[in-house]
């Protein structure tokens, strides 16, 4: 029946072995509230703390100067700010998969990093979210794009892409948040009872909205749980389907493509596990959790980046023949200078980062080093900023009139601002693993051996009883 | 309920309550309440008055009778370049020029304008302007100028006026001329001389050399159906250019009628607009024109007997030559042979030679009297000047306008003798270099601001009619002279009339009411001269060349010009491996006075589409042999001084020759002037005005940023600027539709828009665009487009809502050129509006693209997605520039002056559209065909630009677009763009091939 009792089948198990209830309680909750702040959280968190202000700063002269400090130009009228955009949005996408998608699927190893997946899609929702207000010429203007009441009696433009952008990424943001923060509730009583001090006390107690964890209360939050993995399942698909629309809708070659939407959406899911993966493996060395994400872990995520990575290799393929095959002459310029105009260096170092290196996890002894998935989850989250932006500015750069051809260049600003994301998404991302439980307390007791076989479904027995074959 | 007296109802309580006055415990009631609110009223009032500026603002009590407020006036006046006057109508709102168009009844114009005329107007309110006169740099009164000019009088009349000397630029003016002449017959050992940078000197000399006389020549380029151009820019350069493209834009039309088209052969030394328009064209070194010319002149029989290789010279068996000969042989009385105001006086008398032999004298080229007040070698003129600085002659020197110590030739010495002069008074618009070295310096007044007169290129006398008064009290020079005279005070206005009283005929105030209203002065235009320049022995006069020439000009003047015209053959054969140098006036800043116009140092060039800088121009093959690229810096020696000039490859252009502009590397010019490009007259000795050989290269190793506003100049085999043969339409009528595919109408995912009245769209016709740019500068006067500056063009973000786009395909060494104007083409499905989130740019009734500035957030989307590449975003708050008070007044008041992180484009000059439907309505009728004209449109010398209503089928844009050489760019989008073009027709001779490089 379920998978769990296939572990000496396959790889190592999903949960080392020699855990209780109580030991894992103690591991996880221990983080928050009893160890030490670590070296590596306090210098960690001071770096990009310090990333942060250099946003701040960036933004800061941006809304004093206007988008002029930027690279952008005529005719490449989005830079930096677009790419980041859609390189965050992507990056979040593996967040929502792993808890909504592998959910549904019961992959009860999506267990020990649903948690901190989906965090990680938060606040890369909440930087890539940055982007599109302030690449405006006039960001205090963006709740233009809102269809709210007004006395102009006017309404945003339906037909335009980035107001289905609006909905889609602010859907998408609100859904995650609630999934997220559903999933903490037994976890954050948790740490309430465990609290020795008053503020904690308070302040997880506020969280925790009253959790006793009556059966009554479980049985709500599991429907509740399931429903919003209903929810989120088309999400996942629909908004990178929608974001690609920004560019599939405009008739600019390198844009104009039908094949975009799925191919950003495995672009997406490729991103998003590179950046779980960047992430887990340090946290796991650093606080010791390698029983909990375990090799079984990494080998799985190493397996869908091998995948989705061959599903963006094929969309590239696809993109080169079509422009071929189409014999349209813009679209065969347009993938001729790809690979021999000014960018072609980006190009081909995009195909050795998203093609070439992920081949390498074929080998069994790659996907279970745990430096070398590092470093290939590195190179993938480099491949994809690179991807988008080969999409957005060598499409930009040369299009139908050569007469007005130009040559994008990133400034100081552009650099900063891109940093200073970065600064935020992981001064947060230290926040979150400091004051919450990085891994679900509550789930990881459900695959102790003390669970039991059943109770390693993690959905409730009797809301799927009949399934079960 | 009774009523007061005014009508309101009125409480009956009130008229009772009147015995409570004292006292009121109980409050006020309603009548005190009032009675205080009274007082309170009027208090604050008088504490407001206190408060008021203390200037007093006077509303008119009777409006003036022709001023209403938003409605702008025009006014006919005139503005000179090389003393020749092109006539205008200015456009003020409400006192303020804001907008500079063509007189349609001036010959130079005939409504038409160039960039220069456009731009002027900016000049006007230049800030930079000098605003004080100064005297060793302490400010002073006009009395004092005054009273100092009455101390030259006295002591110069003892002295007979030796001590005196005047300097000027090319005058024509009948006024000043008059003054002059007049204060010489009172001070006759006075001298007056002329020194203009640009001057045609060469024509001049030329003129003496074949006919004996100086004389002025009108090309009647539209009665032509052969023209060679032997190095002459005649299209976009020269005092009747404006008229020469529109006469000649007449016959490209004529191809596709079936009427002769004209054909144009162009031999050059620099790649020109000309030589981008030309059927044929040969890029020569300038000492090769001269041969070629020869060569021409002897294979249709001219001197020696033909067929003698020697007499021909190194051109005689030269296959281009040769069909050039042939086919203005053909073609007699119905050819035209011009030569370059920068080429030799030679070339210009086997020009002239040429035209005789032909027949064409009197048929396409005729001759008047010269038109300057005195013609004379301008070089010689300035060099008798600096010999009597040098010798200590001179007290009192006034130089009226121009800027001599900056542009006289590098080897004369100007500066060095001008500091023996006593007294150095400057009249200028700037305090520029030439201020700097005198001790008074007067502001001159803009030409938009104080009367005087000037003639056109056929002798056609107008009017300068000021707009507005001095914005910094300057001086005209008319004022400056008076100073000198008996009557200091005169004005310009009585000095002009006084000129005028004697020789207008019939009532002298209608006549002038009449000329000021018109612009012209009737029967002024100079007699043609009968002239039979066949039967002059051209041979003998070529072979004598050697002679002071200018002797017949200027009595007793050793010849400069004598030293350019000597034999070509000891130049040509100075070897490949000898570089020359050519020194042209700039096509956007002239001879440099237009340094600090921001506009015109933004235009791009026609060519090479450098902003901002003047760049070394050496062709491919040269720069490949001498391992130079794109803003490698060069030293250029040259004469023995040197200048440190940024190198740019341009196509076409000769080999072996290094091209070089003049009017950059100003000092004291201004913000925008100063510090842009490199001082090319800084290396141009007398010997050597125009070219010379010698010149020599040196890589310095460094970088030099230039900003172009289009870097790739190929079409990428794309059909977007057609072209094809006038023989090929012939044969195949429907050529140019075949070379794209348009998809059918009706193909969009969403519904057309509602259409109803008047569908507004344009047509350009490609064969008539000379690429000359007046367009581009109408433009950005008309829509308050600002200026950007260099480090922004260089990033790509100029903000000229129309562009001229260039393209050069083919052999590199000679390319063929076309030029292809490209603003917003106004799509019917307008991929750009699709995709705006806010709905800021939107589609009007009338099928125009609208732009709904308070609206955009400024996402760039649309600029994205527009395959045309025409909107254009502020990226900073580039408006700031109408932060000056003084560049306030200059903008249009119909058009919004854009904020930082909008988007704009090309609106076909809504404004205008506007106004027309306002004014048709009044009249109850429709918009008539014509009565709206775009900015563009109507600055477009060669009436390359049709704008109307596309729903009247007799509208003459209808028309255009209805012709089968009419196609829409990019239309196998889909877009289905409102602005169509008409594909540039060639008429290559069939004994050169189709192939345009010969």
């Amino acid at each position: 029946m379920s998978q769990v009792h296939d572990h000496g089948r396959g790889g190592p198990p999903v949960i080392g072995p020699g855990h209780t209830y109580a030991s894992v309680t103690d591991k996880i909750s221990s983080i928050v509230l009893a160890r030490r702040t670590p070296l590596f959280w306090l210098l960690g968190f001071f770096v990009s703390f310090l990333l942060t202000m250099v946003l701040l700063g960036a933004v800061g002269y941006l809304f004093a100067k206007g988008v002029g400090i930027w690279g952008v130009n005529q005719p490449i009228g989005w830079g930096f700010a677009i790419i980041n955009f859609v390189w965050w949005i992507g990056i979040g996408h593996a967040g929502t998969l792993i808890s909504a998608i592998l959910l549904l699927l019961r992959q009860e190893w999506r267990t020990s990093i649903n948690r901190f997946a989906e965090a990680m899609t938060l606040f890369a929702v909440a930087c890539a979210a940055l982007f599109p207000v302030l690449h405006l010429g006039r960001p205090w203007l963006a709740y233009w794009l809102l269809p709210y009441p007004n006395t102009m009696a006017l309404w945003p433009q339906w037909r335009s892409p980035l107001v289905w952008d609006v909905f889609a990424v602010s859907t998408y943001a609100s859904v995650s948040l609630l999934f997220w923060f559903v999933g903490l509730i037994p976890d954050l009583a948790t740490l309430r009872d465990r609290a020795k001090r008053k503020g904690f006390q308070i302040f997880y107690g506020m969280l925790a909205m009253g959790w006793r964890g009556s059966a009554l209360h479980w049985y709500r939050y599991e429907t509740a749980y399931l429903l919003l993995a209903g929810l989120a399942t088309p999400l996942v698909i629909s908004v990178h389907t929608v974001v690609s629309f920004d560019f599939t809708v405009g008739i600019i070659p390198g844009w104009h493509s039908t094949i975009f939407p799925p191919y950003f959406v495995a672009g997406a899911i490729y991103a998003g596990f590179a950046m779980v993966l960047l992430l887990a493996i340090p946290l796991r060395k650093v606080y010791g959790l390698e029983d909990f994400i375990t090799m079984r872990h990494l080998q799985n995520m190493a397996k869908i980046l091998l995948a989705t990575g061959l599903i963006v290799g094929y969309g590239y393929v696809i993109e080169a023949f079509m422009a071929w095959y189409s014999a349209n002459p813009y679209e065969g310029y347009m993938i001729g200078n790809r690979m021999r105009g000014p960018y072609a260096p980006i190009y081909w170092s995009l195909m050795l980062c998203n093609i070439v290196t992920p081949q390498l996890l074929w080998l069994k002894r790659v996907r279970s080093s745990p430096p070398a998935l590092f470093g290939i989850a590195l190179v993938v989250s480099i491949g994809m900023w690179l991807e988008r932006f080969v999409i957005v500015v060598t499409s930009l750069h040369r299009d139908f009139l050569p007469s007005s051809w130009g040559m994008y260049y990133p400034t100081i600003w552009d650099w900063a601002t891109f940093a200073g994301t970065i600064g935020l998404f992981l001064a947060l991302l230290f926040l979150f693993i400091r004051f919450l439980p990085m891994i679900s307390i509550f789930e990881m007791r459900t695959l102790v051996p003390e669970a039991g076989p059943l109770a390693m479904q993690p959905i409730p027995e009797h809301s799927v009883a009949g399934e079960e074959g | 309920m009774k009523k007061s007296s005014v009508g309101l109802p009125v409480h009956p309580s009130s008229t009772t309550k009147i015995g409570h006055a004292a006292g009121l415990p109980e409050g006020l009631d309603r009548r005190e309440l009032f009675k205080f609110m009274g007082a309170s009223l009027a208090l604050a009032g008088v504490t407001a008055c206190t408060r008021q500026p203390t200037e007093k603002i006077v509303p008119y009590v009777r409006q003036p009778e022709e001023i209403v407020p938003g409605k702008p006036l025009f006014f006919a006046t005139a503005m000179t370049m090389g003393g020749l006057a092109t006539g205008l109508l200015v456009e003020s709102q409400m006192g303020r020029p804001t907008k500079v168009e063509g007189n349609p009844l001036h010959p130079a114009s005939l409504g038409a304008t160039d960039a220069f005329a456009q731009a002027s107007v900016l000049s006007l309110y230049d800030p930079d302007r000098s605003q004080t006169l100064l005297d060793l740099g302490e400010i002073r009164p006009w009395s004092a100028f005054l009273g100092e000019m009455r101390l030259v009088l006295e002591e110069e009349r003892s002295r007979r006026g030796a001590g005196l000397r005047i300097l000027t630029e090319t005058v024509s003016s009948p006024t000043l001329a008059r003054q002059l002449t007049e204060l010489l017959a009172a001070l006759p050992e006075a001298r007056w001389h002329q020194w203009e940078a640009a001057a045609p000197d060469n024509a001049r000399a030329g003129a003496v050399l074949a006919i004996g006389s100086p004389v002025n020549v009108i090309p009647h380029v539209d009665a032509a159906d052969v023209i060679l151009s032997l190095d002459a820019d005649f299209l976009t350069c020269g005092p009747a250019h404006v008229r020469l493209a529109r006469d000649f834009a007449a016959r490209r039309h004529a191809g596709s009628s079936g009427a002769e088209m004209n054909r144009l052969y162009v031999v050059e030394s620099t790649m020109t607009a000309t030589g981008a328009k030309a059927d044929h064209r040969r890029p020569l070194k300038a000492s090769e024109i001269e041969p070629f010319a020869r060569s021409v002149a002897a294979a249709v029989g001219l001197g020696a007997p033909s067929g003698s290789a020697e007499a021909g010279g190194p051109f005689a068996a030269d296959r281009f030559a040769r069909a050039v000969a042939a086919d203005l042989q053909r073609h007699r009385g119905r050819g035209l042979v011009l030569a370059g105001d920068h080429q030799t006086p030679a070339v210009h008398a086997l020009a002239h030679a040429l035209n005789g032999m032909l027949g064409n004298t009197g048929w396409t080229v005729v001759y008047t009297e010269p038109i300057e007040a005195r013609p004379e070698i301008e070089l010689e003129s300035l060099r008798a000047l600096v010999a009597d600085l040098g010798a200590g002659k001179v007290r009192t020197l006034l130089i009226l306008g121009g800027n001599p110590v900056f542009n006289a030739p590098a080897d004369l010495g100007f500066r060095a003798a001008l500091g023996k002069v006593a007294r150095r008074v400057h009249l200028s618009l700037e305090n520029d270099e030439t201020s700097e070295e005198c001790q008074w310096h007067v502001p001159e007044a803009h030409f938009l601001e104080a009367w005087s007169d000037a003639r056109a290129f056929d002798g056609t006398a107008s009017i300068v009619q000021p707009l507005i008064a001095p914005l910094y009290g300057g001086k005209s020079a008319h004022e400056v002279l008076a100073a000198l005279s008996d009557q200091p005070e005169q004005s310009g206005y009585e000095l002009v009339r006084a000129t005028w009283k004697t020789r207008m005929a019939g009532e002298f105030e209608t006549a002038w009411r009449r000329a000021l209203h018109d612009g012209v002065i009737p029967g002024t235009a100079l007699p043609v001269r009968a002239m039979a320049t066949a039967s002059l022995p051209i041979e003998t006069r070529l072979a004598t060349v050697e002679a002071p020439v200018s002797k017949t000009l200027s009595a007793g003047r050793e010849t400069g010009a004598a030293a350019v015209a000597r034999p070509a053959a000891e130049r040509v054969q100075t070897g490949a491996e000898t570089l020359e140098i050519t020194f042209r006036p700039d096509p956007t800043i002239h001879d440099g006075r237009f340094a600090n116009n921001g506009w015109l140092q933004e235009l791009p060039k026609p060519i090479t589409k450098v902003t901002w800088d003047n760049v070394a121009a050496i062709s491919p093959a040269t720069a490949q042999r001498l391992g130079i690229r794109n803003e490698d810096v060069l030293e250029l020696s040259f004469s023995g001084r040197r200048v440190r000039a940024p190198a740019w490859v341009v196509p076409g252009h000769p080999d072996d020759s290094v091209g070089v502009t003049l009017g950059y590397g100003r000092t004291k010019a201004g913000h925008f002037g100063s510090r842009a490009g490199f001082d090319a007259y800084s290396i141009r000795p007398a010997a050597a005005l125009w070219q010379g050989a010698g010149v020599e290269v040196r890589k310095t190793g460094e970088k030099y940023p230039i900003a172009v506003t289009q870097s790739h100049h190929a079409m990428e085999g794309r059909n977007l600027a057609r072209t094809a043969a006038v023989e090929e339409i012939r044969r195949e009528p429907e050529a140019i539709a075949k070379m794209g595919e348009e998809p059918p109408p009706g193909l969009s995912l969403y519904p057309p828009h509602p259409a109803h009245g008047y569908a507004w769209g344009m047509a350009i016709d490609l064969s008539s665009c000379v690429g000359c740019n007046a367009c581009v500068v109408a433009c950005t006067a008309e829509n308050n487009v600002p200026i950007v500056g260099k480090d922004q063009v260089v990033r790509g973000r100029e903000m000229q809502w129309l562009r001229i786009d260039h393209y050069a395909d083919g052999d590199a060494a000679n390319p063929r050129h076309i030029f292809q104007p490209v603003a917003c083409v106004h799509c019917e499905n307008a991929p750009c509006e699709l995709v705006c989130p806010t709905a800021a740019t939107v589609h009007s009734a009338e099928g125009l693209n609208d732009m709904i500035y308070n609206r955009c957030v400024g996402t760039r989307y649309c600029s994205n997605n527009c395959p045309y590449k025409v909107r254009r975003f502020n990226f900073y708050h580039y408006s700031t520039q109408f932060r000056a008070p003084s560049m306030r007044m200059l903008a249009n008041p119909d058009v919004t002056v854009r904020w930082r992180g909008v988007m704009e484009k090309c609106t076909y000059c809504v404004q205008r559209i506007s106004e027309g439907k306002i004014r048709s309505e009044l009249e109850n009728r429709t918009v008539r065909d014509g009565d709206i004209v775009t900015a563009c449109q109507q600055a477009c010398p060669a009436g390359a630009i049709v704008f109307g209503d596309i729903a009247d089928r007799e509208s003459r844009v209808s028309k255009m677009r209805r012709s089968n050489l009419s196609y829409g760019l990019l239309a196998e989008l889909g877009t289905r763009p409102r602005t169509e073009y008409l594909a540039a027709l060639t008429n290559p001779n069939p004994e050169l091939g189709e192939a345009r490089p010969a």
